[in-house]
């Protein structure tokens, strides 16, 4: 059997709704930016594929800056966990209400 | 034949991972899991023939990101169980199942409903194993084109992104410095933040801020007893 394009869409396609479930079910603002990152991965493999299949280097390129904006993004999120940690005991989401309007 | 395996160990291991990043109660077995994924993906990519951004995958995901999601957990100290038995909201997992199945099912029909014409036949860009090669190695200088398949990846993404995505790869410059920037901005500590904290984090200050050891010619005996203590304490540690 042939592994063609629609495979790999179809495995990208599941780990990014295992990534957005998680993301609505866990409280941890820890775990959620994992199912953040699974998600992205999951683009990311899109973003491979679909360069292959339509054989241009675009997609490998957008591959790159999505790593580097997803770093950014931990940097930035991690640091707003650390910052919360600071002025309340646990971490959970659900708690998370200060610029609630 | 051999892609197919791959695929099936690769995608099955990432597909796992991901399930445990969901359902592990730990927050470092998410994260272990997450690596898992992470080098499952990389590995997809490699099958694919992007070559650098497996390495990359693996250097800026697997080493850089999760290292610094166990840095935090290990930190802060949240390493503690979550308990998933509680569903904070009734119903709410429930929702988030269907409205994930809904995901799922778009995803899949869209790829399978595009998929049903005649597949392309254009091949991968720089077949790294047999060297047989469309459009991209002959786009590079003749000196370059024998026997470096796998740098011609590499070659090509470069050019790209030096030369169409320039303006982009400038605009990440920027991204990362201001990432920088709010990141010690939004974590240092100031002294004058010390009254908003709350007390068991308060005590932690206190307790850890006398590193110097206190002087053992007190006139009170029992103090003179506790700093020799001290004294000796930080010796051993030393």
């Amino acid at each position: 059997m042939e592994i063609t394009s629609t495979w790999y869409l179809v495995l990208a396609a599941v780990i990014f709704a295992i990534g957005a479930v998680g993301l609505l079910v866990r409280r941890n603002p820890l775990v959620m930016f994992m199912c953040v990152e699974l998600m992205l991965n999951s683009v990311n493999l899109t973003f491979v594929t679909f360069g292959r299949e339509l054989d241009d280097i675009g997609g490998q390129a957008s591959v790159f800056f999505v790593l580097v904006v997803a770093a950014a993004e931990v940097v930035i999120g991690l640091a707003i966990v650390v910052a919360l940690t600071r002025r309340m005991p646990t971490v959970n989401a659900d708690d998370i209400s200060a610029l609630r309007g | 034949m051999i892609e197919l395996i791959v695929f099936v160990i690769a995608g099955g291991f990432a597909v796992i991972g991901a399930l445990g990043v969901v359902l592990a109660k730990n927050p470092v077995h998410a994260a272990l899991m997450l690596v898992m994924t992470l080098f499952s993906v990389a590995v997809l990519f490699l099958a694919q023939d992007a070559q650098f951004l497996a390495a990359v995958q693996i250097v800026v995901y697997a080493g850089a990101i999760v290292v610094l999601f166990l840095f935090v957990i290990m930190l802060l100290g949240v390493d503690q169980s979550e308990d998933l038995s509680v569903e904070p909201l009734v119903g709410q997992r429930a929702i988030a199942g269907v409205v994930g199945l809904a995901i799922a099912a778009l995803a899949v029909v869209s790829v399978w409903g595009g998929a049903t014409g005649t597949p392309t036949e254009t091949g991968p860009l720089v077949d790294s194993i047999t060297g047989t090669t469309t459009s991209a190695v002959e786009a590079l200088p003749d000196d370059q084109t024998s026997g470096q398949e796998i740098n011609a990846n590499i070659n090509q993404l470069g050019e790209s992104i030096f030369t169409d995505y320039v303006f982009a790869f400038e605009i990440t410059a920027l991204l990362l410095t201001v990432a920088v920037v709010g990141a010690v901005v939004l974590a240092r500590s100031r002294r004058g933040e010390l009254a908003d904290m709350p007390e068991t984090a308060l005590d932690d200050l206190m307790t850890v801020a006398p590193v110097a050891p206190i002087p053992a010619s007190g006139n009170d005996a029992d103090h003179a007893g506790e700093a020799s203590t001290l004294t000796t304490e930080t010796e051993e540690v030393s």
